[in-house]
């Protein structure tokens, strides 16, 4: 992103919570013995790529993206549970980066993060009340009777009622839906003000995934959250956001408000990946997209535009120079030479 | 069987609910078997002191002819002492038990927080670690413990000790290969994410998810500490003489076996059989039960 550009986006939005700054992550690839002898190039994943983007206060940013593409290890970098190759991330100005593990533990009074998978989140062998209490007693701020109410009142506020029956069961005993619930209630109960929603809904039955993400809704409402919503499908993006990012092999491609995503992608990415939503009327008619062969090994990242081998529109320049993200309305932001041209043109 | 059943008789197996065991198919009877085994002859030897019809002990020479076979006033026989073998027998597992349990402890105080720091904080400590314990387990058991019963001399807390040192490794090993994989649950990242420090992760959220493995392999350090135990009494760097012991009657047993004296060495054989038996049966049966993926190494 152009240094002007971002300067007139932080002029634009005064009020963001959180802010990353050309976030890296590579992975080193392990090799074998032999292949470390004979080859001096180390390889890396290059899971995250260089993305920049902010969380505006009181929103939902969707990161969508393919599976692989980087969204899950940018969520886990703003909340510092995987260190970053390069780049910065800020919480309300501040960099928090490079923090001390004191401070970063104070922090995560204010920054949570909710799990996929709501069968493995939980301790096997902690009772719902204890593990949703668990945070309380680590920053020190209730105990004993004071912690079973505040335990009490939050699982009754995401549903789980009576909460006096759910404070004693093991994870086990609970259904997907309720786990879900209960990692909301414990992500909840340090009053934070930022929550990394880590496809939430991706593990849970398609019928109740309205309710949990209704109720994620209403929580952001009343105790003013603000979300990183982190997911593969679009229909939920498309359902909860207020802006969108759509990922590609470690690089934001796309980026703007749903509306404009959704209603004028200009990525053929984007646009592959939305006529893949399933749609109720089958009569409708609508472009298909096919892409073609699968994504690319994050190892191997194609030279130029990393999207070119599989875009149905790729032309010569998209093998040979990156496009960056670039400015094409006031809240549409696009990575494509043809997209760039096709809105000078 | 779900993931949900296993951890309920996860439960079952670690409180004395033994009935609903059996509920659980053969690896429930193999525990229920097992218990009952080694119970009984806990017990029996608990209470030997007030059964046993003569004085086991040295004390106790010459009360019946040496070398009565198996008769009604000596159902057991008597050995070249004239002690009853019964007796002998009925008393002989105290000192094989007392090792065992004093092994086990000593390898739990050891080997558990040995592999709990080492494979959580990993790097230079785990790898030295892991090369001790791979240098110890390289011996074979009997070997090492014998040379270190030799170094150490008689008693029950050298005993224990030189076994002890044989089998740290494998409570390393097993436990060291549960945290490594523990380490990386979303469970573990939920903890950190609420900002619980490492002590919080390993004591609360690591350690209650590896003791069916401790328990697991106890059990089994159990039944191989009794044969060694054994081994070193039969080789003679046991204990006293004048304790009834059935490695020490195996040892006598087997000089006399030649001239046609089946009996000294058949009884305390068939104890300690039976002991190490009970134990690898409940082994068996509670690594299946808690532990499938223990089960299938």
């Amino acid at each position: 992103m152009s240094d002007a550009f971002y300067m007139r986006w932080r002029e634009m939005n005064r009020t963001e919570i959180v802010r990353v700054e050309n976030l890296k992550k590579y992975f080193p690839v392990e090799k074998s013995f032999l292949e470390k002898l004979l080859t001096r190039t180390r390889g890396f994943i290059r899971a995250v790529d260089d993305i920049t983007f902010s969380v505006l206060r009181g929103e939902v940013f969707t990161l969508a993206g393919e599976s692989g593409c980087g969204k899950t290890t940018t969520g886990k970098i703003i909340l510092g549970l995987v260190p970053p190759t390069s780049g910065r991330v800020f919480f309300r100005d501040r960099e928090i980066t490079n923090l001390k593990p004191e401070e970063l533990r104070l922090l995560r009074r204010r920054m949570q993060i909710i799990f996929q998978d709501p069968y493995a989140s939980f301790n096997p062998r902690m009772k719902i009340g204890d593990a949703i209490g668990h945070p309380l007693e680590i920053h020190g701020l209730a105990s004993g009777l004071e912690k079973r109410k505040k335990v009490l009142s939050m699982l009754e506020r995401v549903g789980l009622t009576p909460p006096e029956q759910f404070i004693e069961l093991y994870p086990h005993q609970l259904s997907g839906g309720q786990r879900q619930r209960a990692a909301i209630a414990r992500s909840l109960i340090l009053n934070p003000e930022f929550i990394v929603a880590d496809e939430p809904v991706s593990m849970i039955d398609v019928s109740l995934r309205t309710t949990i993400i209704d109720l994620m809704l209403d929580l952001k409402r009343e105790l003013q959250l603000t979300y990183l919503f982190i997911t593969h499908d679009l229909a939920v993006a498309k359902y909860i956001s207020d802006r969108v990012a759509i990922m590609y092999l470690g690089k934001i491609v796309e980026m703007g408000e749903k509306e404009e995503i959704f209603s004028n992608p200009l990525h053929p990415y984007t646009q592959a990946l939305l006529s893949a939503i399933p749609v109720p009327n089958p009569d409708r008619k609508r472009r298909i997209i096919e892409l073609k062969g699968e994504v690319p090994s994050a190892i191997r990242i194609p030279m130029g535009c990393r999207f070119h081998p599989r875009c149905p529109f790729a032309e010569e320049a998209c093998q040979k120079e990156e496009p960056e993200l670039t400015v094409v309305s006031a809240s549409h932001l696009v990575a494509c030479h043809l997209a760039k041209g096709s809105e000078h043109a | 069987m779900t993931r949900l059943e296993v951890k309920r008789s996860m439960l079952a197996s670690i409180v004395p609910g033994l009935a609903s065991l059996g509920k659980k198919g053969l690896a429930g009877w193999l525990v229920v078997i097992g218990t009952l085994i080694v119970v009984s002859i806990v017990f029996m030897t608990l209470i030997a002191p007030w059964i046993t019809p003569y004085d086991p002990s040295t004390r106790g020479i010459n009360v019946g002819r040496p070398l009565t076979p198996p008769n009604p006033q000596f159902p057991f026989g008597t050995n070249d002492l004239g002690q009853d073998m019964l007796s002998r027998t009925i008393a002989g597992g105290s000192v094989m038990l007392q090792v065992a349990v004093l092994s086990v402890i000593i390898c739990i105080i050891i080997g558990v927080p040995l592999g709990l720091f080492s494979s959580y904080v990993g790097g230079m400590l785990d790898r030295t670690t892991c090369l001790v314990m791979d240098s110890v387990y390289a011996f074979p058991g009997l070997i090492l413990a014998i040379a270190i019963a030799a170094t150490l001399g008689r008693g029950v807390v050298n005993m224990a000790l030189s076994i002890a040192v044989v089998y740290v490794p494998s409570y390393f090993r097993v436990i060291r290969s549960q945290v490594l994989s523990i380490k990386e649950t979303p469970y573990v990242e939920a903890a950190k994410s609420i900002g619980a420090k490492n002590r919080t992760i390993l004591f609360k959220y690591i350690l209650p998810n590896v003791v069916p493995s401790i328990v697991v392999v106890a059990t089994v350090n159990f039944a191989d500490a009794i044969l060694t135990a054994a081994g070193l009494t039969f080789i003679g760097l046991g204990v006293e003489v004048d304790i009834p012991d059935w490695g020490w009657d195996l040892a006598n047993g087997r000089r006399l076996l030649p001239s046609g004296v089946w009996w000294v060495i058949t009884f305390p054989g068939i104890f300690i059989i039976l002991l190490a038996l009970g134990f690898t049966l409940v082994g068996e049966g509670l690594s299946e039960l808690l532990n499938p993926k223990l089960a299938e190494r």
